[in-house]
């Protein structure tokens, strides 16, 4: 699988561990990969984003190009190159 | 002579006739929505995009339904007795539902909203005579929650119905909307609703995959200005109870201009929405074009009057997100 850079967009709760930066470019085939790069250049966002058996957070939604992860394929799904990442926490969401 | 209409509209006259519409209670008029087509709307000739508007509620919004699900069942299990105190956070629309339920029922009602909810929701919520506990507003409605389970602990009298965490909220929908589209559009290949409780996907959804498991059930979620979310680490995170993740195909986020985008060519084609209901619109615009044939059914939350004061109808497009960006929609 060829390696992509893409584009992961960074939420404010997290950006303490980026040192402020809003958005960070990170390679890899695929969604785990990506996001596992955006890990060794930022370790603290480690345990913020993946659990201890390296699934997903609970209460972090990732989306490729603005549709959630979890019903692409999960961290396995393949990325295209242009692809933009998007890490959101959870929330009570609208107008409720 | 130029037609001036795009559409053959009919005229009153040759329009259906309900047999009865007479009601003992005005909420008696909850529920029973009009499933609209929106055949200006769809970019695919094969695939046609249908509306229930649940503006057409008495308060103007889907959470009518909620409201009174929510009461009747507490009282019906004695959770709730004469002398109790409703205590809800609700960044609007549950609050004016229950404001309204419990006015006709009789009971005080506290809502805990954050402070950055329209005037529009606070007028309304006056005019029910219920009360307004204001929490701040860059904490969102995760902050209004806070509060008011803070406020819950502190009072015995406080009953809270808690909309995130009540089946009968998803329950409402299972047993009364889900079959109400499924009556209307049997060949129903798509359900889009926006994400807020969870409770209308949750409802329609496990309705959907029980009756018609082929429909595919697919989220519009609200992409709020990061000062709405108003988050200081993961762990003010949250996912509401009654959300089951489980009955979605998808999850698609929508950001505030593409909803202000559509919610204005909704207006264009006479059906005057809410915010979210622009969000709802463009995914299943998204949908329709990687779909070959098919009838999307979108529930669009509320009308558009209670937004009459964020201009979004009349601004520059740049202003009208900047207008929304300190407010949940």
């Amino acid at each position: 699988m060829t390696r992509m850079s893409v584009e992961v967009r960074i939420p404010a709760v997290f950006r303490a561990h980026t040192a402020g930066a809003k958005s960070v470019t990170a390679e890899g085939a695929t969604i785990g990969d990506v996001l596992s790069d955006v890990v060794r250049s930022y370790p603290e966002l480690g345990g913020q984003i993946f659990t201890d058996d390296d699934s997903l957070h609970r209460f972090v939604n990732v989306y490729l190009n603005d549709e959630d992860v979890r019903y692409l394929g999960g961290l396995s799904c393949e990325i295209s190159d242009g692809d933009v990442l998007a890490i959101l926490p959870a929330v009570a969401g609208g107008l409720t | 002579m130029v037609m001036s209409w795009r559409y053959c509209l009919p005229s009153l006259a040759d329009l259906p006739k309900v047999s009865r519409l007479l009601f003992e209670d005005v909420a008696g008029t909850i529920g029973s929505t009009p499933l609209v087509g929106l055949p200006g709307l769809s970019p695919n000739p094969e695939v046609k995009i249908w509306a229930k508007l649940e503006g057409q509620n008495p308060t103007g919004s889907v959470k009518d339904r909620v409201a009174l699900e929510m009461i009747a069942r507490a009282e019906a299990s004695g959770e709730l007795t004469p002398g109790r105190v409703i205590l809800e956070p609700t960044s609007g629309n549950t609050g004016i539902s229950l404001a309204f339920v419990a006015k006709r029922k009789g009971y005080r009602l506290v809502c805990v909203m954050p402070e950055t909810a329209s005037k529009e929701r606070t007028q309304m919520i006056a005019a029910f005579g219920a009360e307004i506990v204001y929490s701040p507003g860059e904490k969102g409605s995760n902050g209004a929650i806070e509060l008011a389970k803070q406020m819950l602990e502190s009072d015995v009298a406080f009953y809270m119905p808690y909309q995130y965490g009540n089946e009968a909220n998803p329950l409402v929908h299972y047993q009364a909307t889900g079959p109400e589209i499924v009556s209307d559009m049997p060949d129903i290949t798509h359900f889009v609703a926006g994400l807020g409780t969870g409770g209308t996907l949750t409802g329609v959804g496990r309705f959907l995959k029980e009756t018609k498991p082929e429909v595919k059930v697919i989220a519009a979620e609200p992409e709020q200005g990061e000062l709405v979310y108003g988050l200081r680490s993961l762990e003010d995170g949250f996912i509401p109870p009654v959300f089951d993740e489980s009955v979605l195909d998808g999850r698609i986020k929508v950001g505030a201009k593409a909803s202000i985008e559509w919610t204005r060519a909704l207006a264009s084609e006479g059906v005057f929405a809410g915010l979210s209901s622009g969000a709802v619109l463009f995914v299943a615009r998204k949908l329709a074009e990687r779909t070959g044939e098919g009838n999307i059914v979108c529930l669009f939350a509320d009308g558009g009057w209670k937004y009459l004061s964020t201009d979004i109808w009349s601004k520059q497009l740049e202003e009208a997100v900047e207008a929304v960006e300190y407010m949940p929609w």
